[in-house]
């Protein structure tokens, strides 16, 4: 089991020419991840890494029986390159790009409506299930297999905390980065009901922090959950009105307060961290 | 970004809004001759780039131009919640028979444009959303075909608006949804929409465009103003570097906004106090780029210690290494670092910061937990 992505997972990376998607996708090879194909506009023919190069998705895809996405492509033209992944049929699209104007991903959305892929990103690290497979540039050796399905708004900061509980030994099920922009594809909600029905899954970890309401509506739906949660906010020190890093990282007015997020989640039951080593602590406590 | 209230309202202009006629002004001399050229009795308003301007003071009335400029040399100069106010716009007094809202927002929620509207104005929209629940009208539209026509009218009609104000509340709705789309606003607001005789007319204005589209509208960048930002912001910004400045003693330096954010919480839980909030983002495998970012942070008098919590995991650690010493032989001053540093090669990386700190006497702390390295830099700072 476990969400997402698995061992039959077959990626195709677009923009897999370019210096990162070349330098990921070797990564994902290199875990075992099944990286069937690459694309890149008028490279179609070439290899990488011994992987199949097309100038199309809808040519990977016929080629490959790929039904998985990985975008490496700049902002200025990644919101085509999700479109174009939308139209060939992908199961999943994970856009890792920074950056993409808030009417882009509007229309994004608008097309989402549309078609059956589910979106991961933008702006986001990506997915890994731990032993099966990687489609994101999570590095390898936080993670190990087990049982803590863990969801997370951001990158570096999930690693080192993954890194503590694989220390400690315990393993993660999936780790899903849903990325830091104000509007992502796939959600909280959306990440946790597919924790909720995975058998592999036991408790699980939530990594959000300060601006918008993702918390307070994962809260809502934790509420409803048979599995243990954890949860670490970020940027409760934060001022208001500053933008944080991340596009959705801002406290407006008194919308997207760390207080207002930590109390609805413990309101919902949620285990809430003070600390990174809280979390491990927390982890233990829920899992036993 | 948000833009200037004189700012959003000659944008708003530009599209058919009606504003109050009105002009900028720098010096309480150049207050007095506009308040004589409106007829005397104005309004001099704060344009600061906050919130609550008018509770703080920035926003009074005068009925003379010596009156004018008397209460400029209050505003100019102040602060406003950090804010120092460098302009005031001056604008003619309005008769205000009622005060409306209308405002737009790209709902992060729903994923959809809306428009929002109130005949109860001139409070915030999530008081009047409190206080009157049924007096607050949305209208979501489709992002594709944009706002239509009947969407508007169907809105207005079940609000109950009728003749002339109808047809007003129409046309601005419908320039607004324009203005929006055209410079790519997470928000745009006008509170309150004044009615006078002459019309509805902008009383205040507000226009939050999206950073991630600026590239595409090359001519609001322009307006971003120096006066307002934080001199280091600033100077950050141009650089590329993702900084906001905290005001405490202990810097801090992390890859990654959540990193960055849960180091600047747990310096503060520990009874430090952050000097700024700093994301190196990607790219560290430039060892220019730790460089530029503790040269940065270094610029701050402040700073007594800083922490540096990397969690590499493209870059090597001894290209992180290189950089943080590219920086410590160029710096000014000396002050002690707290270093975590996580990922390919930590050893190497280790042992190069071991070697320059005692070759060189830098004071350089390693620790293996972000809670040990808080400690540590909250205690060195003193």
């Amino acid at each position: 089991m476990a969400i997402l992505v698995d061992e039959n997972t077959r990626v195709i990376v677009q923009g897999i020419t370019g210096f990162q998607g070349s330098f990921q996708a070797k990564r994902m090879l290199d875990y075992g991840t099944k990286v069937v194909g690459g694309v890149t506009p008028g490279k179609g023919g070439t290899e990488v890494h011994g992987v199949p190069v097309f100038n199309t998705v809808e040519e990977a895809v016929a080629e490959t029986n790929a039904d998985t996405s990985i975008i490496y492509v700049p902002a200025r033209f990644a919101t085509d390159a999700i479109f174009e992944a939308f139209d060939a049929g992908l199961r999943l699209v994970v856009c890792v790009t920074e950056g993409i104007p808030l009417y882009d991903e509007m229309l994004i959305h608008r097309k989402l409506r549309e078609v059956k892929s589910m979106l991961l990103g933008p702006n986001c690290p990506g997915v890994i299930s731990p032993g099966k497979s990687k489609v994101g540039l999570l590095p390898d050796r936080s993670f190990m297999p087990g049982n803590l399905g863990v969801v997370s708004r951001s990158g570096t900061l999930t690693y080192q905390i993954c890194e503590n509980l694989t220390k400690a030994g315990i393993g993660q099920s999936t780790v899903v980065g849903i990325g830091g922009d104000p509007m992502p594809g796939l959600t909280f909600v959306d990440v946790l009901k597919m924790f909720e029905e995975d058998e592999e899954t036991k408790a699980v970890l939530l990594v959000g922090e300060i601006g918008g309401t993702a918390e307070e509506k994962a809260a809502e739906f934790i509420k409803q959950m048979s599995k243990p949660v954890v949860a670490f906010i970020a940027g409760r020190t934060a001022p208001p009105g500053k933008r944080m890093g991340h596009a959705g990282a801002i406290i407006e007015g008194n919308m997207g307060t760390a207080e207002a997020k930590i109390a609805a989640l413990r309101d919902a039951g949620a285990r809430v961290a003070e600390t990174l080593l809280d979390v491990v602590k927390g982890v233990r406590g829920v899992l036993g | 970004m948000r833009l200037h209230e004189h700012q959003a309202k000659q944008i708003f202009a530009k599209h058919g809004i009606g504003i109050p006629r009105g002009e900028v002004a720098t010096t309480p001399e150049e207050v007095e001759k506009i308040a004589e050229k409106l007829g005397g009795k104005v309004v001099v308003k704060a344009q600061v780039l906050v919130g609550g301007r008018g509770k703080a003071g920035g926003v009074k009335k005068a009925n003379s131009p010596k009156e004018a400029r008397e209460v400029a040399e209050k505003i100019l100069g102040m602060s406003i919640k950090g804010h120092k106010v460098e302009k005031v716009l001056v604008e003619e007094q309005l008769e205000i028979k009622k005060e409306y809202y209308v405002g737009y927002v790209v709902d992060k929620v729903n994923r959809l444009p809306a428009v929002i509207f109130s005949r109860m104005g001139g409070m915030d929209v999530e008081e009047i959303a409190a206080k009157h629940p049924d007096e607050i009208h949305r209208i979501y539209f489709d992002p594709l075909w944009g706002l239509k026509d009947y969407e508007v009218r169907k809105a207005l009609f079940r609000a109950g608006f009728s003749g002339d104000e109808y047809k007003q509340m129409f046309d601005i709705i419908k320039k607004l949804a324009e203005i929006a789309f055209t410079y790519e606003a997470e928000l745009t607001e006008i509170n309150p929409l004044a009615v006078t005789s002459e019309g509805f007319l902008a009383a205040d204005a507000r226009l939050n465009v999206d950073d991630n589209a600026l590239y595409r509208h090359p001519e609001l960048a322009e307006l971003r103003e120096a006066t307002e930002e934080n001199p280091l912001e600033r100077e950050a910004r141009l650089k590329g570097i993702n900084y906001v400045h905290l005001g405490g003693n202990v810097g801090v330096i992390a890859n990654g906004a959540g990193l960055a954010m849960a180091t600047m919480d747990i310096i503060n839980l520990m009874g430090g106090k952050p000097a700024n909030f700093l994301d190196t983002g990607g790219g560290l495998a430039d060892p220019e780029k730790m460089k530029n970012c503790l040269l940065h942070v270094l610029k701050d008098p402040n700073v007594k210690v800083v922490f540096i919590n990397i969690y590499a995991e493209i870059t090597r650690c001894e290209k992180v290494a290189e950089g943080i010493i590219l920086a410590l032989d160029e710096a000014q001053r000396k002050v002690p670092l707290v270093v975590k540093l996580a990922g390919t090669n930590e050893d190497i990386g280790r042992e190069m910061l071991e070697r320059y700190s005692s070759e060189k006497g830098a004071e350089i702390y390693f620790v293996d937990s972000v809670e040990e390295g808080a400690r540590k830099a909250v205690e060195l700072a003193g």
